[in-house]
C-alpha cells in the first residue's frame, strides 16, 4: 500500500528546550506506528513551491489517533524556523508516513536495550522509551545520551522520571560544550570506553540504536562491533548534520 | 568478525576523514520517496548490489540526496545502487545497481 | 498539482538577497539567469563519497581520439600556464554564485598538445568515483572551459571537486566536473551521469535547459 499524504492539526506545543519544540498533530486516518519510524512532512507555498522534510516520531505507538514530533529549530534553516515562529495549535500540516522498516523496536523483540543519541537523535530513541514504559515488560535499557549543555537536554525531565521508576531503565548523560556547577558527570564525547561501561551491564544479547548525526553514529556503530557486539543487532540512523 | 571489524574501522576512519561527511544519510530518510516508486515501504526489504553482490536493507543503504538527483550507493562496495531524478514533469528511476528488491507483501 | 494544500504562512527561502555585494540591483538582475537566486555561499553537493587520490598517484590525461595521448602528473600540470578567471557560476539547483575567482589552466592549453582526429567531436569528462559529463568540443574550445585548482586564493577543498575540476561557466554546474581525471575526444556523444536520468544534455543556464525536452 502506498503511503499517501495526508492532513494532520496541530492540537498543541510543547518547548522541550529553548531551541527544540514538539508539536502534537491529530490525524483522522492514521493506521498506527512503530517506535523509531518518521514521517515526511511537505510544506507548500502559494506559488507551489515546496519543500519536504523528514521527522521521526516522538510519541508512543499506544497513543492512538495522534502523533507527537519534535523539532529542533536550525539557525538559517528553511523548514525549522517555520515551524517554530509560524505554525499554532489550529493548522493544518501535510505528511506522510509512518516509514522505516529497519530502524523500529517493539517490546515484543525484547531486550536488553542500548539507545545512544546525539541531540535530537534521541528523538526516535524517546518513542522507544514510551513505548517500553506503556508495554509493562521491565526490559533493561540504559540510554546513552550526548548533549550540548545541560539546558539542551531535550525530553530531560521525562528522562529523570523515567529513570526513577525503577523498572530497569536507566540514563548517562555526557555534556560536550558547557556543564553546569557542580557536574559530576561525562564531559567527553561518546567513546568506546563509554560504550563498554554501557553495555557491560546489558551483556552480549543487547539490541543496539544509535541515532545523531553521522559522525558520531560511524563512531558508536564501530565501536559496538569492536566490543563485540554482532552487526546484526546494531541498527543505526543518520541525521546527517542536524537534520534541517 | 574480525575482518568485519577491521573493514568496518577502515571505514570509519575512512568517512571521518571525509570534509563531506555529513551529507550522507541512509535511505531510509528517503523511505517515503522510495514507497512512492515501489508501492510500499521498502526500509526494511533486503535488496542485492548489482556490482558487489551485497545484501542489505535498502533502509541502510548510503543516500547522497543534495544535488541534482539523489544517489543510493551499496554500504559494502559505494558503488551506485539506484538513482532518482525528479524534474517537474517525471521521476526517471535508474535501477540498474540493484539486482533485486524483495519486498513483503 | 492543481489542489496541492498550500501551508498557511510558508514562503520559503527562495532568494535570500544575498551575493552580488557592490552591484546595483540591476546588474544582479541581469546577471541572474532565468529561475536562479543570487548566493554569495558555495553549497556542497554530492552524488557520492569525497574522492581522495593521493597527488602523487594523480594524473590528468587527454584521451580518445586523439594521435597521442597526453597525460599530466600532478607536477606537470602545476607547471602548465595557468591564470585567474572570475566567473558567474550557476547550479541546476537555482543557487548563483557571482564573481567566483578561480585559478586553472584553459582546456586550450591541454589540447594544445595534442594532434585531434578529424572526426573529433565530443568531450566526455571523466572523475575520480565515475563520474562523466559529456560536452560538444566547441563548448570547451576558445577559453570557454577551464580545470581550476584554486578557488578563491586557496588550493580547491576536496569537497568541492580538489585537487582539480573543470569549470564550464556557460553551462549549469553539474558540466563542471569535480575530480576531475582525464578528457576524452570522441566523434560520438555520450550522456553523462545526470543527462542520462532527466537533465539537459546541453545544460545553457541562460535558456534554462534544465532537464531533457527543455
Amino acid at each position: 500500500m502506498a503511503i499517501d499524504w495526508q492532513l494532520g492539526t496541530v492540537t498543541s506545543t510543547r518547548d522541550e528546550t529553548p531551541t527544540v519544540r514538539s508539536f502534537t498533530l491529530a490525524l483522522p486516518t492514521w493506521s498506527g506506528h512503530r517506535a523509531g519510524q518518521h514521517v515526511d512532512l511537505r510544506l507548500t507555498a502559494e506559488d507551489g513551491y515546496s519543500v519536504e522534510r523528514s521527522y521521526s516520531i516522538a510519541s508512543e505507538p499506544e497513543r492512538s489517533g495522534e502523533l507527537d514530533i519534535t523539532v529542533e529549530r536550525i539557525e538559517g534553516g528553511e523548514v525549522s524556523p517555520f515551524l517554530h515562529e509560524i505554525v499554532v495549535p489550529g493548522d493544518r500540516l501535510e505528511l506522510r508516513g509512518p516509514i522505516g522498516g529497519y530502524f523500529v523496536w517493539e517490546a515484543a523483540l525484547g531486550g536488553p536495550l542500548l539507545l545512544i543519541a546525539g541531540g535530537s537523535g534521541v528523538v526516535p530513541l524517546m518513542a522507544m522509551a514510551r513505548h517500553r514504559a506503556r508495554s509493562g515488560m521491565s526490559i533493561p535499557t540504559r540510554l546513552l545520551f550526548s548533549s550540548r549543555t545541560f539546558d539542551e537536554i531535550i525530553y530531560r525531565e521525562e528522562l529523570d522520571r523515567l529513570a526513577a521508576t525503577g523498572d530497569g531503565f536507566g540514563v548517562t548523560h555526557t555534556l560536550t560544550r558547557q556543564q553546569p556547577d557542580g557536574w559530576t558527570g561525562l564531559t567527553r564525547r561518546i567513546d568506546e570506553a563509554m560504550l563498554a561501561d554501557a553495555l557491560e551491564p546489558l551483556g552480549s544479547a543487547t539490541r543496539a540504536y544509535a541515532c545523531g548525526p553521522t559522525a558520531l553514529v560511524e563512531v558508536v556503530a564501530n565501536g559496538l562491533v569492536r566490543l563485540g557486539l554482532p552487526p546484526d543487532r546494531i541498527r543505526t540512523e543518520r541525521f546527517g548534520p542536524t537534520g534541517t | 568478525m574480525d575482518e568485519q571489524a577491521t573493514t568496518l574501522a577502515e571505514r570509519v576512519a575512512e568517512m571521518r576523514d571525509d570534509p563531506a561527511l555529513d551529507l550522507v544519510l541512509d535511505a531510509n530518510a528517503l523511505g517515503g520517496m522510495l514507497a512512492g516508486l515501489f508501492g510500499d515501504d521498502v526500509t526494511g526489504s533486503p535488496g542485492q548490489c548489482a556490482h558487489c553482490h551485497t545484501v542489505s536493507m535498502v533502509g541502510t543503504m548510503r543516500a547522497y540526496t543534495r544535488g541534482p538527483g539523489m544517489v543510493v550507493r551499496c554500504p559494502a562496495c559505494a558503488q551506485v545502487v539506484l538513482r532518482v531524478v525528479q524534474t517537474p514533469t517525471a521521476t526517471y528511476v535508474d535501477a540498474s545497481g540493484v539486482s533485486w528488491i524483495r519486498i513483503a507483501r | 498539482m492543481t489542489d496541492r494544500f498550500v501551508t498557511r504562512g510558508f514562503v520559503g527561502r527562495r532568494d535570500q538577497g544575498a551575493g552580488g555585494d557592490g552591484l546595483s540591483g540591476d546588474e544582479r538582475r541581469r546577471r541572474t539567469p532565468p529561475g536562479q537566486y543570487l548566493t554569495d555561499g558555495f553549497p556542497v553537493l554530492s552524488a557520492g563519497p569525497t574522492p581522495r587520490t593521493p597527488l602523487d598517484r594523480w594524473s590528468l590525461r587527454v584521451d580518445g581520439l586523439v594521435t597521442e595521448p597526453l597525460e599530466w602528473t600532478w607536477q606537470d600540470f602545476l607547471a602548465l600556464p595557468a591564470r585567474e578567471y572570475v566567473v558567474d557560476i550557476s547550479c541546476v539547483t537555482k543557487w548563483t554564485h557571482l564573481d567566483m575567482r578561480w585559478k586553472g589552466v584553459s582546456v586550450d592549453t591541454l589540447l594544445e598538445g595534442v594532434q585531434l582526429d578529424p572526426r573529433a567531436a565530443f568531450v566526455i569528462a571523466y572523475s575520480d568515483g565515475g563520474y562523466t559529463t559529456n560536452l560538444p568540443l566547441g563548448d570547451v574550445l576558445n577559453n570557454q572551459a577551464f580545470v581550476a585548482y584554486e578557488y578563491d586564493g586557496q588550493p580547491l577543498a576536496p569537497e568541492h571537486g580538489g585537487p582539480a575540476r573543470l569549470v564550464v561557466p556557460a553551462r549549469y554546474f553539474w558540466k563542471s566536473a569535480k575530480w576531475i581525471r582525464g578528457l576524452r575526444i570522441q566523434d560520438r556523444d555520450e550522456p553523462g551521469f545526470w543527462e542520462s536520468l532527466g537533465y539537459n544534455n546541453r545544460g545553457d543556464q541562460w535558456l534554462e535547459e534544465r532537464y531533457s525536452g527543455d
